[in-house]
């Protein structure tokens, strides 16, 4: 046993930062840009059928969770991992060589992927849109992401994994389990040697399709937004603020509680539809027992910050993660809630559903990253990060900025339900579908200036980040908790 | 136990598979076999619907609007009856969406007619106005896809038995057979169209986009 302070690799987990902060970045001014054409819808003439809401709606959702979320994980676990683990990567070239080669196809991946959704080459599924030879290379990234981690896990000098390592393996597990059965489609040239070469047809036929692809679409939420998020404030909030976890028993009982749980809820997004009677209820009985794991996860961090909370007001960074804490509860109240068959019958099909999606992904996943990348910063570059009062104000305008877009898609969404059930006193339909359309203009407007102050943040925190790269403030150990900030 | 388990990340990594997969195997596969029955009468897609279903697909019409109509007095109202299982039984994939942007189009083809279409796609505040929906120009000019609609069929038929020229059901028959059946079809939604350029095309032997997406509309009961 050596006791020297070992030397972590961060090569590859610098690249995943640089392209989180790239995808990032597009993927949310192509979010605001489509949220402004709902409220001018003059927008969707400017680049012809490349620019219309209905082709950027999916190319938004795959570069943010895909693109954004998915680098993010990647980066984050390529530290985390190491050190948690008490493992360089570099002590072996081979595992070293599969975290690289796992950069590089995934970024070409995602590249083929923004060509393709630009071009309109999608199979119409949600999140899973690409097609079958994109397919293809996902299950091979995912198997190289697969091999680095157990790679890793492998050549491990701590014996025990910490609860991190516990969530970035589920997430593996999770994802290729739903992937494979959700993506199971016969490419079409493959059989008949006609048309074109990369399309196919799905395995699954109506009804069944759509179970298959909510009970991946939900769950893929779970796998890619909230069990690897979970896994990085695990790891950043004790570590940035120097507190232990609350509890080891709380964190046992919400990571195997999660696990068992989150699957069931799939259905809760085919409530009064097609599928049997008995698995929407299980959908929603699931979704709300779901609070349970979720709640359990959250006050487990919250509680961390027991007796420390005069650092929430000092270090900005406390700030972003126990804010993504908060939102993370507030997320898995209101989806439960969505869930419930009555409340569900009102806000399906509505604004309240991206509302609810936001508040989860820009509140909890995008905060809980950022926080990750600003603490790794320090320790990548061995260097103070660039600006304390430029976080500050990236925080405080971000939330500004999620705060107007669910709060706008809450009244939109629940303004809409009601106009669409609403009837006059002979039983008649009140409103025209049309109206129901218009009267949302000023929450379209509200939520796309949610949106835009939203993506400003993201340009502070790039610059920033980009700025600790070559700040002169030069550290000469690394910090062991509290990140040193500039002023 | 757990912190045994926590040590082995072989068997911690088999209880996590474990766990997860549960769910899926009590909720997902039981109902495979009786949610796919097609309701009496039902037909596969002929030709140009499937190559319009593919036009529908690729500007992703499913961002904004739904086909499933829930068993509500206000839904009924508003859009027909509400939708059945067994209809979507030729439906790969499914197009439910998830999002009333616009209305939902499950029965469109009862209450909207060819004109109307034409109209809306080119110019949607033309016949509702304040509509937020983009026009949809590029289809008037872009050809559809047919052969891919057909590699699509043929699979499906080959790998799913669907009944295309079964007694009684659509005829897709050969590729040749296929294709001028279509321009049939073609010609049919193109002659209530006013649109010179998409008659000049498909007098000339072309489909344009419009005409096979307008053939999905119309199939939608």
């Amino acid at each position: 046993m050596q006791n020297a302070a070992l030397e972590y690799d961060y090569t590859v987990a610098k690249w995943f930062t640089y392209l989180a902060i790239i995808f990032g970045i597009v993927g949310m001014v192509i979010g605001t840009y489509i949220a402004f054409e709902l409220a001018f819808p003059g927008l969707n003439e400017l680049f012809g059928q490349y620019g219309t809401f209905s082709r950027l709606r999916p190319l938004h959702t795959n570069v943010v969770a895909f693109g954004f979320t998915l680098s993010g994980i990647f980066a984050t676990f390529y530290y985390v991992g190491q050190r948690t683990l008490k493992v360089s990567i570099a002590e072996s070239k081979f595992v070293h060589g599969v975290a690289k080669l796992h950069f590089w196809l995934y970024f070409i991946l995602a590249a083929c992927l923004v060509v393709s959704e630009l071009l309109g080459i999608t199979t119409s599924k949600e999140y899973a849109e690409m097609e079958w030879p994109m397919d293809v290379l996902t299950v091979v990234v995912w198997v190289l992401w697969g091999m680095a981690m157990f790679g890793l896990i492998g050549m491990r000098r701590e014996k025990t994994l910490y609860i991190s390592m516990w969530y970035y393996i589920a997430t593996f597990l999770g994802v290729a389990m739903l992937y494979l059965f959700n993506n199971m489609e016969v490419p079409t040239y493959l059989v008949t040697g006609m048309g074109k070469w990369y399309h196919s047809v799905s395995m699954y036929a109506g009804t069944n399709d759509a179970l298959v692809q909510w009970w991946y679409g939900h769950n893929a939420v779970a796998f890619v937004f909230t069990v690897p998020i979970i896994a990085m404030i695990y790891y950043y909030l004790p570590k940035e603020s120097g507190q232990p976890v609350f509890s080891y028993k709380l964190s046992l009982l919400s990571f195997w509680g999660l696990m068992f749980v989150y699957l069931w809820a799939g259905s809760h997004h085919l409530i009064y539809s097609t599928v049997p009677d008995w698995m929407q209820t299980m959908g929603s009985i699931f979704s709300v027992v779901l609070i349970l794991p979720s709640w359990g996860s959250a006050i487990n961090m919250l509680l961390t910050m027991k007796g420390e909370w005069n650092q929430l007001k000092e270090s900005p960074l406390i700030k972003f993660m126990v804010l993504a804490s908060t939102f993370y509860m507030l997320s898995t109240l209101e989806g439960p809630i969505q869930s419930i068959k009555s409340v569900n019958a009102l806000a399906h099909f509505t604004d309240w559903i991206p509302g609810h999606v936001h508040d989860g992904t820009l509140g909890w996943v995008a905060f809980m990253i950022i926080a990750g990348t600003l603490h790794m910063a320090p320790r990548f570059y061995k260097r103070e990060i660039y600006s304390k009062k430029l976080m500050e104000m990236q925080f405080w305008i971000q939330t500004t900025g999620i705060v107007l877009y669910f709060s706008s898609m809450w009244i939109a969404g629940i303004t809409q339900g009601m106009m669409w059930r609403a009837v006059d006193q002979y039983g008649n339909l009140a409103y025209s579908f049309i109206d129901t359309v218009t009267v949302l203009h000023p929450y379209y407007t509200i939520r796309g200036i949610g949106g835009f102050l939203f993506v400003i943040g993201l340009f502070m925190w790039a610059y920033n980040f980009f700025k600790t790269m070559t700040s002169d403030k030069v550290l000469d150990k690394e910090p062991a908790f509290a990140s040193p900030m500039g002023a | 136990m757990f912190h045994w388990l926590e040590q082995r990340p072989f068997l911690f990594s088999v209880g996590v598979f474990l766990v997860i997969a549960f769910a899926g195997l009590i909720e997902i596969v039981p109902d495979f076999a009786q949610a796919s029955r097609p309701i009496a009468g039902k037909q596969p897609y002929t030709l140009l619907q499937l190559a319009g279903r593919h036009v529908y697909i690729k500007d992703s019409c499913n961002a904004c609007h739904s086909q499933l109509i829930r068993p509500f007095k206000s839904e009924t109202d508003r859009y027909g009856p509400y939708s059945v299982s067994g209809e979507y039984a030729y439906d790969r994939p499914f197009l439910w969406g998830s999002k009333r942007t616009g209305p939902d189009l499950h029965r469109v083809g009862e209450y909207r007619t060819t004109d109307w279409h034409e109209n809306h796609m080119w110019e949607p505040t033309s016949v509702v106005p304040g509509s937020i929906m983009p026009s949809y120009k590029h289809m008037f000019t872009q050809n559809a896809d047919l052969e891919t609609a057909y590699a699509e069929a043929l699979t499906v038929k080959k790998v799913f038995n669907v009944p295309y020229d079964k007694p009684g059901f659509t005829k897709l028959g050969s590729w040749e057979e296929a294709k001028k059946q279509a321009l049939e079809d073609a010609k049919k939604i193109a002659a209530e169209m006013k649109n010179q350029d998409v008659k000049d095309a498909v007098a000339r032997g072309e489909i344009p986009e419009i005409v096979a997406l307008i053939a999905y509309m119309n199939s939608l009961h």
